[in-house]
């Protein structure tokens, strides 16, 4: 059974706090962009954003960075549908990034999407956000700020679900037995098409 | 999916999001200095070109080179196949050199599906023969859904020479599959035996398949194909079944102008046809040819491992 680690309230609440962290170290969010890596960092960028507005009236520039051309792991886990790169109004040129996404793990995708942003331009600064850092890393990378440490087994998987992608919010932990990938994703190509 | 060697063995799904990817991939590439990405590092393409090809081996290395494979493009002249080496054997000798794919084009039809079964690597078809040339279809499906935004409904009528034209094969078996409707329009004798089974209408007559028609698809005369038998004479091809500025103006209007290249001008497509800035897609196909391929090498070698060990011939998802 996966057990419950954040209901809808939780998730609102952690965006909520990034938000207010954000604008604190960034000194208001001036020149600043958020690139939300898909599936679920692209919603999550955007509900960041939103509430950066919400509470300073900053516009913060949002955009999505695919990262799976970049990956070093398409051969462990097989080819997979791309998804959309969205550059920020504005670009990303002397700009600080925050990379947004769901689940911090082995820190792979983090280090593809630097890749990925290196073909983008050239960022004054960037930082990571995440809704879950679950451990294990395999790289010297670390979020700058995290919704929720969550001390996990490596054979557990932390499914982020979010009401754009997957009609509610929440953030479930799995045992060993129900987990399907690795990346909590189905297996196929067709059924990961993003929306 | 671990070979291409029939526009008719991809399903609706996979041909769709395989034109999905092939959008990506030019989106991920639109715009910037360098265009490369890494995707492919350390994989390897072998370019088998058994026949003449200028757009197809250039597209094919530029697609493999722009996600970093290495690619060695390979032609029959100036090989050892002009000692007479089979096709086994030099299949068999470029698989003990550590190639991951083989994009194979030669003149007998059939020659992918045997190379299939003797090498580990993917194997994709470039064009066999008067079979099929299924990249071609992919890159025509991809280049119609761009202009006109859909491929569900969408009437494509393919002139001329169908009887030699693996284009149209490909283009038929694809379209078909993602819900075009296809009209064959071509001299009886450019039309090959048991067309009637094929998914698509047939037509003599040119002038009464234009005005309802989003896309019409002009094939090259393929005299190198064929004895001087097929037709009268190349004026009165022209006159029956060549695209002319009259004919043009039949189409409704906002109709495209399709060719596979290289182009007869004058022949089956008059030089103002080909050069119609509005409808003509003819140069747009060939950019858009090296995006599907990216796409098509991407879904075919970015899963698998260096020589991956399936069974030669055997099917991996």
């Amino acid at each position: 059974m996966p057990r419950a680690l954040f209901d809808a309230a939780d998730v609102a609440r952690v965006v909520d706090r990034i938000a207010h962290q954000l604008l604190e170290k960034t000194g208001g969010a001036r020149d600043t962009v958020v690139l939300g890596i898909p599936t679920r960092g692209a919603p999550l960028a955007r509900r960041l954003a939103a509430r950066v507005r919400a509470f300073e009236g900053v516009d913060v520039p949002v955009g999505t960075l695919d990262v799976t051309l970049h990956r070093d792991d398409l051969r462990l886990r097989g080819v997979r549908a791309l998804a959309e790169t969205e550059e920020p109004p504005g670009g990303v040129d002397g700009k600080l990034v925050v990379l947004v996404d769901d689940v911090l793990f082995s820190g792979r995708t983090v280090r593809a999407a630097l890749d990925a942003l290196h073909d983008l331009g050239r960022p004054r600064a960037v930082q990571l956000a995440v809704l879950v850092d679950r451990g294990h890393r395999e790289l010297p990378i670390r979020a700058d700020y995290v919704g929720k440490n969550v001390p996990t087994s490596r054979n557990e998987t932390v499914r982020v679900l979010l009401s754009e992608v997957d009609g509610r919010d929440a953030v479930l932990l799995e045992p060993a037995a129900d987990r399907g990938r690795p990346d909590g994703l189905p297996a196929g190509l067709a059924s990961e098409r993003t929306p | 999916m671990k070979h291409l060697l029939s526009a008719g063995d991809l399903s609706r799904d996979e041909a769709l999001s395989l034109l999905d990817t092939a959008e990506r991939m030019e989106r991920a590439l639109a715009g910037r200095e360098v265009k490369k990405l890494p995707t492919l590092r350390g994989r390897t393409v072998v370019n088998l070109f058994f026949e003449d090809s200028t757009r197809t081996r250039t597209s094919f290395e530029l697609a493999a080179k722009r996600l970093s494979a290495d690619v060695v493009t390979f032609s029959a002249k100036g090989s050892s196949v002009s000692k007479g080496e089979s096709l086994k054997d030099t299949a068999l000798t470029l698989e003990a050199m550590g190639s991951d794919a083989v994009v194979i084009r030669h003149s007998s039809s059939g020659a992918p599906h045997r190379l299939a079964g003797w090498v580990r690597g993917s194997v994709v078809n470039a064009g066999d023969g008067t079979h099929e040339h299924p990249t071609q279809a992919l890159l025509d499906a991809y280049t119609m859904r761009r202009r006109l935004g859909r491929l569900d409904g969408l009437r494509v009528t393919v002139v001329g020479d169908v009887l030699h034209s693996r284009v149209a094969r490909s283009n038929v078996l694809l379209l078909a599959t993602v819900g075009a409707e296809v009209t064959l329009v071509a001299p009886p004798t450019l039309l090959p035996v048991g067309v009637e089974a094929w998914p698509a209408a047939v037509s003599y007559d040119l002038d009464a398949s234009l005005p309802k028609a989003d896309v019409v698809m002009m094939l090259r005369v393929q005299r190198e194909r064929m004895g001087d038998s097929y037709f009268p004479s190349a004026r009165e091809y022209s006159r029956r079944y060549g695209l002319d500025r009259r004919r043009l103006a039949l189409l409704p209007d906002d109709a495209i102008v399709m060719h596979p290249g290289p182009m007869n001008r004058g022949m089956e497509i008059a030089a103002e046809v080909a050069d119609d800035p509005r409808r003509s897609t003819i140069v747009e196909q060939v950019s858009n040819g090296v995006s599907v391929r990216m796409a098509v090498l991407y879904l075919l070698l970015g899963g698998r491992g260096p020589r991956e060990t399936t069974e030669p011939g055997g099917r991996s998802e």
